[in-house]
Formats: C-alpha cells, structure tokens, sequence
C-alpha cells in the first residue's frame, strides 16, 4: 500500500489517470459514442415504400428536414426557449439580488432551500400539476371568476398565438409551465455572480456620485452577466429540448423535442429524428462559445 | 491655510449596532485644507465616523456636517466627499481609465474633458501609462493610486481615505506617506484620514483624533498628542508608554501620584557618569535587551516594576547584549519628561 502511495506520489500524472479512467470511458465510448452514432444516423434515409432505413449515405434527410412544417417546428422551439430564458432572468434576477446582498445567512439558507426543494420532486408531477392550476375548471380560472376578472382570461385566450381553448392547452400555458420548472437554474448561477460582487464596490459606485439605478447598470449588471449567462444556459437548453411540457400543456403544434419523439417513434424515422436532435445541438454550441466569451463558466 | 472654516463637524455623534455602541458620542471639528486623521484600535468607531461622512451610514443620533451644511438624509451621490477605500473597491470589469473616469461618466461630464481629465488624474498619482491595463493586473501600490485617482479626479473638497496604506508593505508604505502628504499640500483639499498605525498618523497629519471604544479621547498636533497625552489610552496607545506608581513615584518625585514617561527620553548611565539637574534617578536590573537595527530596547526591572528604555545606536551598536542581560543599569530622565496619568 505505501509502494502504491509512493509510486502515484512520484508520477502525479498517472494517478490523474487512475481517478479519471472510468468517467472518460464513460463520457468517451457511452456518451460521445451515442452522439456520433446520432449525427451518422441522421445522413441516412427511410424508404418511403417500404419503411425502412436505408444504411446509405445520403442527403434527403437533412433536405426534408428542411421542409417550411419543420422549419417551423424549430423556430417556435426557438423563439419559446428564447422567451422563456428571457422571463426567468427577469424573475431571478431581484430573487438572487435579495439573497446574495440584504437576506441574513438564516434567510438565505432558507430561500435555497425554497429554490431547490421543486427539483426534489417528480418534474412530472410538477408539469401534471400546472395543468390542474391551468385548465378550464381549474383553480387559476375559478379564482380570476371569483375576482370578477374573467374577461381578462378570455380576452387573453382569444389572442392569436398565444391563446387557445385553455390555458391548459395554450402556447401561454406552455410558456409558464416552462418560466417555472427551469427558474431554479437560473437563480442560483445568479446569485452566485452577485455574491462575489464586495458591497464596497457598491459604495464606490455611489461615492463617485451614480445614483442607484446607475450603479446597477454600470456594475451590478456587467458582473451578475456572466452568472445571468450561465443560467441562460440551463433554460435555453432545457426548453430546446424538452417534450413534456408542451406536450401535457400544449396544443397540437409540435416542439422539437415531440417531433423527434414521433419521428423515432411511430413514424420509425430514425434518421429525420437523429436531424432534428442537431438542430437544439448546432444552436447550443453556438450559444456555448459565445457565453464562454462573456465568461459564463467563471460563474458555474 | 483658511483656519476658521470647518470642513466637517461632527456634532455629539452616535451610531448604535443593535446593542453595540460603535459611535459614542464624537464631536469633531475638522478645518478647510488640513490633513486630520483618526487614529485607534480596530473597533474604535474611527471608519464608522468615516463611513457616516461618507454618507454610507447614518448617525443614531447627532449630525454631521460639510462646510456648514447639514448632511442628513444627504445620500452619498450628493456629498462632495470622495472615498479611498481600504480594499481599493476598483471595478474588475473596468480598466485603469474606465475607473478613473467613472465618477466624470455618471456626472455626464464630455468625452473629451473626461480624457484629458483622467489623463492628469492618473499623471497626479504618478501612473500615467496604466490606463489600458485592467485593476487585477496591477500591483497593490499601483491600485492603490489609481483609487486615488479615480477619487481626486472628481474634485472632491473633502477626500476620505479608510486605512489606504494597510494592505501596502512597509518600505512603500513609508513612501507613500510621504506622497500623500504632499499631495495634499499642493492641492490644499481636506484629507480625513483613517488608520491604526500611530505612526503613520503622526507622520502625515496636521491633526489627529485618538479613538478609543466608540470616543474620541484627545484631539491635537502629532507633537500635543505624543508629549502631552490627555489619558492613560493615549500615552499606551500613541508610541510607549511607561507607567510608574505607588512606591516607586514616591521614592522618585516625592508624590505618589502616578505618571507615565516614554522610553526614549530615558537614558542608562555609567555610575560615574554625573547626574543633571533636575532629573529622576532609578537604578535597577537589565532584564531584557533587544537590538531593532537604529535602536536598542532595554528591559529593566527597578523596584519590582519593568521599565522600557529605549536607546538610540548611534556609536558602535550591537556587540554582547546577552552580556549585559543581569547587569545593574542606573536611568536618568528629567523630571520635564514625567506626564502625570489623568486616567
């Protein structure tokens, strides 16, 4: 035993080795193996006659996937995820501010552990649950008819785009459904940026003659950015992805993540499903590059 | 210099923490163009003082005033004070000339004006080629200069620096002092200064203020406050002190009273040696003896009591002090130097 300890002691390297062999084998042959699979799959095509993937190199897929219907599949995908980051930075923003700069350390172990405690249920039965706040009989409209403000709901439901029949089954159902499962990723990125923000900087800020609302644009804002960023990840990628949420809340128009869930599925077309998984990924390497410039991952 | 305008008064100033009284009752007059400082132990109220002129804070009870105008309810974007901050509070994600200009930006003063005014800021603080460079790049002198700058560039007519050598080594700490007080005398601005290096206070300061648990115990020249301390605070606190009571003030000046003497106006000599007029005559034991490189410190017992003496190596220094360690050691003061110890 000491032999081993001297011998890893001496040769640092191949103890790094040692720790990381089972996680790289994981991330390596499991992980990336699955993902290049995914990407050659996709230069396959399903025959049309017959239902069956044809293992040729081909390019047909990639041109049906770039049909005018699923163009628009991506785009809503995109503009929701784009939204959806949008509100929860908005949302997070004076929750993080007020945990990090003016909550005591009781409080604020209190509001992490209100941010966290949703994730420690099932996401499922949170979405389940919105769908009861949400529908036609549920609590949201039965407390806005007690508030003599059913109009409202109405009116809003009646708007093009965003109504529907319900909000339970509305684009604007959808969107608070995902507003609220993804705000926990951004809130803690967020206040971790702020809480490396010294108070004096602050105090400088307003010493040097910036009201408030300037110190908040010129230095509380450009050093949350990176944490704001950070969090943008998590709720853009998460929303790029995901199926359920639209699909319980949802209308009959299709995200991403349902079309590539059909495609696989019934309609056994692996290889339009495997081109649809690239778009969410193009579009999140992209956003990757340009949040590690604004130094996002400084906040992780 | 304008002696009867007065740059900041503090006016019976308390500031409560829950149960803690950080300001206990501090009135400070503080005159137009001088360079004061509050020197004091670390929880003494001195930055809350600064802190409460800054406007950072508000006063329990009491006011303060900037030239004549009361300040409460005063937020600090209104005051015309600017700060030094001890942690130098520079913005990370700004450089040099970003900084410097920042207080010019949010006052909406042109670009140009900003330029060249930064410009002469950063020249003022001798570093005038950093304005690229961002605040984690530059050594701890360097940024404590552009905090400088970044205050002065504002014109303040009072500049309020909160311990703005502490974090700085001793060699450049020495050589700023210097600089900050020339600084001050070519622009004939108020500086209210903040430490707890009394030897710092004393080198820099037209005035000072000893704080002591939240009170000011006395307020005077470096040369009042060190030859004449007020309380028993001061003379321990400013420079050493050593204090003799009881039988030992009755065997040496025929009252019991006790009195406090500074260690360097004592002096050890020979036997032989004739004794001057009017002076205290002690004879006891060399306990301890230490060489500080310019000076000698000497331990000695004399009727039971330790006495510090302090002797300046201006001959041959150094050789066997070990040697000396158990020798007798007659002391000589004059009696001049005996302060009587009012508290």
């Amino acid at each position: 035993m000491t032999r081993l300890a001297r011998f890893f002691h001496l040769h640092p390297r191949l103890g790094l080795l040692a720790l990381l062999c089972l996680p790289l084998a994981w991330l390596g042959l499991v992980y990336l193996g699955s993902l290049s699979a995914l990407v050659v799959q996709s230069f396959f095509r399903l025959d049309d006659f017959s239902g069956l993937v044809v293992r040729r190199f081909s390019l047909d897929t990639w041109r049906s996937l770039l049909q005018p219907a699923n163009l628009d599949i991506a785009r809503r995908t995109v503009v929701m995820a784009a939204l959806v980051t949008l509100a929860d930075a908005l949302l997070a923003f004076p929750v993080a501010y007020y945990m990090a700069r003016y909550a005591s350390e009781r409080l604020k172990a209190l509001l992490a552990v209100a941010v966290l405690l949703p994730l420690w249920s099932s996401y499922l039965v949170r979405v389940y649950a919105w769908k009861l706040i949400l529908a036609k009989e549920g609590m949201l409209t039965w407390a806005l008819e007690r508030l003599g403000l059913h109009g409202v709901l109405e009116a809003t439901l009646a708007l093009p785009g965003i109504g529907g029949p319900s909000l339970s089954v509305s684009p604007l159902g959808t969107f608070v459904a995902f507003v609220y499962v993804w705000l926990p990723y951004m809130v803690l990125p967020i206040q971790a940026a702020l809480e490396r923000v010294p108070r004096s900087l602050l105090e400088a800020s307003a010493d040097l003659g910036a009201r408030p609302s300037t110190s908040l644009r010129r230095v509380v804002l450009p050093l949350a950015l990176p944490g704001i960023v950070a969090g943008s990840i998590f709720t853009f990628s998460l929303t790029l992805g995901d199926f359920i949420v639209p699909g319980v809340l949802g209308n009959s128009s299709l995200f991403i993540g349902q079309a590539v869930l059909a495609h696989q599925g019934t309609a056994g077309n692996i290889p339009l499903a495997a081109a649809f998984t690239a778009i969410p990924m193009a579009i999140m390497a992209v956003y990757l590059v340009l949040a590690k410039r604004m130094g996002a991952f400084d906040a992780l | 210099m304008a002696v009867s305008r007065i740059a900041v008064r503090l006016r019976d100033v308390h500031r409560r923490f829950g149960d803690v009284r950080a300001v206990d009752g501090v009135s400070l007059e503080i005159r137009d163009g001088e360079f004061f400082s509050m020197l004091g132990p670390s929880g003494s109220g001195k930055t809350t003082c600064l802190r409460l002129v800054a406007g950072f804070d508000q006063p329990t009870n009491g006011s303060v005033e900037l030239f004549e105008k009361p300040m409460a309810g005063v937020p600090p974007w209104e005051r015309d004070v600017n700060t030094v901050f001890q942690d130098y509070a520079l913005f990370p994600h700004m450089d040099v000339a970003e900084n410097v200009a920042y207080g010019l930006r949010v006052k909406g003063v042109a670009r140009a004006e900003r330029k060249r005014r930064v410009a002469e800021a950063l020249e003022l603080v001798r570093l005038p080629d950093v304005g690229g460079r961002r605040p984690a790049q530059l050594s701890g002198g360097q940024r404590q200069r552009v905090a400088l700058a970044r205050a002065l560039v504002n014109g303040p007519r009072v500049l309020l620096l909160d311990e703005p050598l502490g974090a700085l080594d001793l060699k450049l700490r020495q050589e700023m002092q210097g600089e900050l007080k020339a600084l001050q005398e070519r622009l004939g601005i108020t500086f209210l200064h903040v430490t707890h290096d009394q030897e710092e206070a004393l080198a820099m300061s037209d005035r000072l203020a000893v704080f002591n648990h939240g009170r000011v115990e006395q307020v005077g020249t470096p040369a009042e406050v060190y030859e004449a301390p007020a309380t028993g605070f001061v003379a321990g606190f400013v420079g050493a002190s050593n204090l003799i009571a009881g039988e030992l003030a009755q065997a040496l000046t025929g009252s019991p009273a006790a009195f406090t003497v500074r260690p360097e106006k004592i002096r050890i000599l020979p036997d032989d040696a004739s004794v001057p007029e009017a002076a205290c005559v002690a004879t006891g034991v060399i306990a301890e003896a230490a060489y500080l490189g310019a000076f000698t410190r000497f331990g000695v017992d004399v009727s039971g009591a330790r006495l510090v003496v302090v002797a300046q190596n201006s001959g041959s220094a150094g050789g066997d002090l070990d040697a000396l360690r158990g020798r007798s050691a007659r002391l000589v003061w004059p009696i001049a130097a005996n302060r009587p110890r009012s508290s």
